[in-house]
This record gives C-alpha cells, structure tokens and sequence, in this order.
C-alpha cells in the first residue's frame, strides 16, 4: 500500500467514524437518561436521509404523514391519561404539539414537494419530521414503559425498529436514492481530494459536539437532562420530569440521526433498512464507551470508522465481521475490569 | 387555622405487606414536627409516600390542596421538599450545578437569591461550590441534599434522618440549622433515629412502632414519657452516643 492509499483510506476512515460519533453520543444519550437502547435510531438515519432525497427529487415523502398519525396517536395517549381531570390548557397545547404542529408540516412538505424545493428547505423539512416522528415515538411507546426494566424498554425498542424498517419500505420503495450534495465541489491538497461533502461532515459534527457539549454544561435544561441521568429520583425531587428530559433526548438523538442521514446521502446510495447497519456500528462505538462515557464514545466511533475503511481494502468481504468483531476484546476486558453489576431496580 | 399537611387514615404496602397501617399526622406554618422511633417502625416509607415515590391509601392533603392525583414534581413545585437518607445527589455535577437544579422549578430571577440564602445557612458549601459532590465527605453531602432542597422554596421539609452515619459536631449544626428554617418560616418533619436531638427541638413528635403511630403529643412531653425514655432514649446521656 502507499502512502496516498492510506491516506485516502485515513479520509473515507474519519468521514465515516464522525457520523458514526454523532450516532454514539445520540445512543448515549438516549440510554443514560431514559434507559432505552435506541435500536431505531438507525431509521432516524434512513427517514432523514430518504425524506431528504424524496423532497429534493420532488417525491412526497411518506414520512410526512406518519408524523402527523404518530402525533394523532400521542394526542390520544395525552388525552386517555388525562381523562380523570380535564385541564383545558394541556389539551390545548397538547393539540397543538401533536396534531396542529405535524398538520403544518405536512401542508408545508405537499407545497414545496410540488415545487422541487432548494436544498436548505428539503433539510429543513426533512430534519423537523424526523424529529417530530422521534418525540411522537417516545410518547406512544417509551414513556408509557418508562418504569419498567431495561430489557421491555429493549423489546419494545425493538418493535419500533422493525415496524418502521417496514414503514420506510412502503414509503420508500426496495430501490436505493441519493440526494443532492449540501456543499459541492472539491478541492486537493497534495495527492488528496477533499469533497465539499465531506468538509460539511466534519463541520457539522464538529459544530454538534461543540454544540451538544455547551447545552450539556451551561444551559439549565442540559444540567436537568445529565441530572435524570445521573440520578432519576433525584432530578424528580427537585422538580424535572422525567418525561421532559425523555422528550428532549429523543428530539435530539431522532435529529442528530435524521442530520447524519442527509450528511451521507450524497455519499452512498442509501436503501430503506441500510440504517440498521450504520446505527450499529455507532452502537458499537457506544458499547465500547460502556453507554455512558461521550469522549471515549466519539474516539471509539473514529476507530470504528477507520477499522472498516481499512477492512474494506484488505478484506472487503469480511469488512462488517471486522467492524463487529471489535466488540468481542472489549466486552471481554470490561467484564473483567467491572466487577458483575445487578440491574438496579428504579 | 389549618395544617400545612395533613394526613389521615394513611396506609402504605409494598404489594401485601403493609409497613404504614392508618397513620395520621399535621403539620402546621412554623413547626417542626419530628416522628422516631427504631430501625423499621415505617418511618421513611411513610415519607416516601407522602412526596409520591410510594402509593399511599388514604388521604394526604398539603396547603389544603389534596395530593392523590399529583406526581412527585408536581407537590414539589406546590413547595413540598424531601430530603431522602439516600440523599440523591447528582455525584457527577458540581455543588453550584446540584444547587441551580433545586431551583428547576422557581423563576430564574428567584435562584439567585436563593443561592446566597443557601450559602449563607452553608458557608462549607460555597467554599466547595465548584467540587464534585461525589468528593465530599458525608455532613458536606447531607448539607449540599438540604441545600439543593431549599433552592426550591419550599414549605415544608421533610429530612430523612439528616444525622445518620454523621460526626456529632455536624450533627449539632445541622440540628441548629433546623431550628433556623422554622425562624425562616419553613415547616419541618423530621424523621429521626436520635430521638434525642430530635426531640429536644420538635414542637410536636409522634413515635412510631411496627408501622403504626403510638404516642403523640408535645415534644417535650413525649421526651418526658418513660416509655419514651426507656425504649428510645435509654441511658444516653448528652453529648454521647447510646452505646
């Protein structure tokens, strides 16, 4: 191998594990304050980035209208809890995040569908109905389980992953797409070539984990959301709901995954269930940050990257065993550095 | 007048086991009621189930509004505070961020003021205000989980045996800082095993056995009980320990 293979390699390596980093802090995330293990967060990756080529090809995106019944549903889930004592209020603003809000959206997404919209309002489209379907799917399945054990939370986790592989099937056909480029042209520095999708890849990721790291650290709702995770009935005995911070964490996580799909679509050509593939290898980044540690997680997600764009060249077959195998060494030293550790019962 | 909380006829189970059977309690503005009595009487289920953590049957109400229907935040945010024996720390966030979070539910504009207060009443705290509150010692932590609780304005207090575990020169603070929030117009219910301590600065004590309450009254009178003195009391003599 020479040095501009490898450095090509080093490229495809780093471009890979940034969005394989996004995906690992989202499951961290997600798992540290809700204790589900986000299995759909792969869909999140396929729905953003299919809606996005969809709209941008002006195809109607199904989605749009999955958002708008999974909000239908979350209102009916508000309005059965709410049944014993009916405040007008919270059924007004429930009304309004749940059905007002996706009813928008989708008028929105059949005006500008029919006009072939630029790219900034396809992202934009594409990111609020993939974060809508992520609030609504936390309401309608994960909330209503929020005190049961990890392994329903796991389960149900599950269903939602094949229910909407199933969903993206039907709305997206068996036929792969690709999307139009956020930033095009290129330019080469020596023997290697920079896209100007890639650069967007290391911006945004940059600019999402400066981003996520600011929220976490300085806003009050970012304390409150490490507070849930660090200690649920502590972050209830001041006062945060844990419903609230279970909401923010999957808008954030459905967002990061609809962004990292439109980041990879001009890339690869992506098919209805290929987010079930790139999700697990940011579940493998997460797994090896032992799902709760974000920096080791975003060096793991680069090392994953980079052991599949190397695989790929020396192995091409077995590059997705090579990814998984990883996991095999670092389960194995964990488990003999952590002593056995009980489920706790909260 | 009418008690800031009241409770009647309360029983709580965990699934058929009862461990609280038809208790009833008040406290009133400016008071500081205590319950005691031993290890397993029932006491921190009972306050448990008062904040919301563990179902209770029968009727609990607070500033005369009934709880059943509302979740723990929501009787917090009527200003209904619990300290637990756990404390329930956020380990991994410094003292100054676990106290900003006490305040989630009061206006922003309100916690400032708040935290001086708290710092005021724990001048450790500030001193300590950038640590982690998983590094500092057991009375810095019992301090921080009543500080935090404060941040939220609260009412009334319940403290979960804020003395456990902790060294007698930290107990007397705390004890003192106690009697200072009913001079600050806070409500205390003070669950404690140091029925002495506990006793000698209640207004009103109640002590119970085996998930009941059998004796109530003044604090000074149940202190003066021979029964009292006998099983809860013992031989201790002040300033030492029972054994």
């Amino acid at each position: 191998m020479n040095t501009t293979i490898m450095l090509f390699l080093v490229q495809d390596g780093i471009t890979n594990g940034a969005i394989y980093a996004l995906l690992g802090l989202a499951l961290v995330l997600v798992f540290a304050v809700t204790r589900v293990i986000l299995i759909p967060q792969g869909e999140f990756v396929t729905y953003g980035a299919l809606t996005y080529a969809s709209l941008a090809a002006g195809q109607m995106p199904g989605t749009a209208k999955l958002a708008l019944a999974l909000g239908i549903g979350a209102f009916a889930f508000d309005l059965f809890v709410a049944r014993k004592a009916l405040h007008g209020r919270l059924i007004l603003r429930s009304a309004i995040t749940n059905i007002a809000l996706p009813a928008i959206v989708l008028a929105l997404t059949v005006y500008f569908t029919a006009q072939k919209p630029p790219v900034v309002v396809s992202i934009a489209l594409s990111l609020v109905i993939v974060a809508m379907i992520g609030l609504y799917l936390y309401r309608v399945a994960f909330q209503p389980l929020a005190h049961t054990s990890v392994l329903v939370l796991l389960i149900a986790s599950v269903g939602v992953h094949l229910a909407l592989q199933g969903l993206g099937l039907l709305f997206f056909g068996a036929e792969g797409q690709r999307g139009p480029a956020v930033l095009s042209g290129a330019f080469t520095a020596g023997s290697l070539r920079f896209t100007g999708q890639s650069l967007t890849v290391y911006g945004i990721t940059i600019a999402f984990i400066v981003g996520l790291w600011l929220f976490f650290g300085l806003t009050l709702y970012g304390k409150a959301l490490r507070a849930t995770a660090v200690n649920r009935l502590g972050a209830r005995l001041v006062g945060i709901r844990t419903t609230l911070s279970g909401q923010i964490a999957f808008l954030l996580a459905s967002v990061i995954g609809a962004l990292s799909g439109i980041m990879i679509v001009p890339i690869t050509t992506l098919y209805y269930d290929s987010g079930f593939l790139i999700g697990l290898k940011g579940f493998v980044a997460a797994i090896i940050g032992g799902l709760v540690s974000y920096p080791l997680t975003a060096v793991a997600a680069l090392v994953v990257g980079l052991v599949e764009a190397f695989s790929s060249f020396y192995a091409s077959n077995y590059k997705e065993v090579i990814v998984f195998m990883l996991l095999i060494p670092v389960l194995l030293l964990r488990s003999l550095a952590a002593p056995a550790v009980e489920e706790d019962k909260d | 007048m009418s008690a800031l909380l009241s409770v009647s006829d309360a029983h709580v189970a965990y699934g058929k086991v009862e461990a609280v059977r038809s208790v009833s309690l008040e406290v009133g503005a400016n008071e500081i009621v205590t319950i005691v009595g031993a290890n397993g009487a029932g006491k921190t289920t009972l306050l448990s189930a008062i904040i919301g953590i563990l179902p209770l049957r029968g009727r609990v109400s607070f500033a005369g509004q009934d709880l059943a229907r509302l979740d723990i935040e929501d009787r917090v945010a009527m200003g209904l505070g619990l300290v637990p024996e756990h404390r329930e720390l956020f380990v991994t966030m410094n003292v100054e961020d676990n106290l900003e979070l006490g305040a989630f539910r009061i206006e922003r504009s309100k916690a400032k003021a708040s935290m001086e207060r708290v710092y005021a009443l724990f001048p450790r705290l500030k001193e300590r205000r950038k640590q982690l509150a998983g590094t500092l010692s057991g009375g810095e932590q019992q301090m921080l989980a009543m500080g935090r609780a404060l941040m939220g304005e609260p009412k009334l207090l319940m403290l979960d045996e804020p003395s456990l575990g902790l060294a007698p020169i930290i107990v007397a603070d705390i004890f003192r800082i106690v009697t200072e929030l009913r001079a600050s117009g806070v409500s205390v219910l003070l669950v404690e095993q140091n029925a002495q301590a506990a006793l000698k600065i209640a207004d009103q004590a109640y002590v119970m056995e085996l998930g009941e309450f059998v004796l109530s009254g003044k604090a000074s009178d149940i202190a003066a009980n021979e029964r009292v003195a006998a099983s809860y009391l013992g031989f201790q003599h002040e300033g030492e320990s029972a054994i």
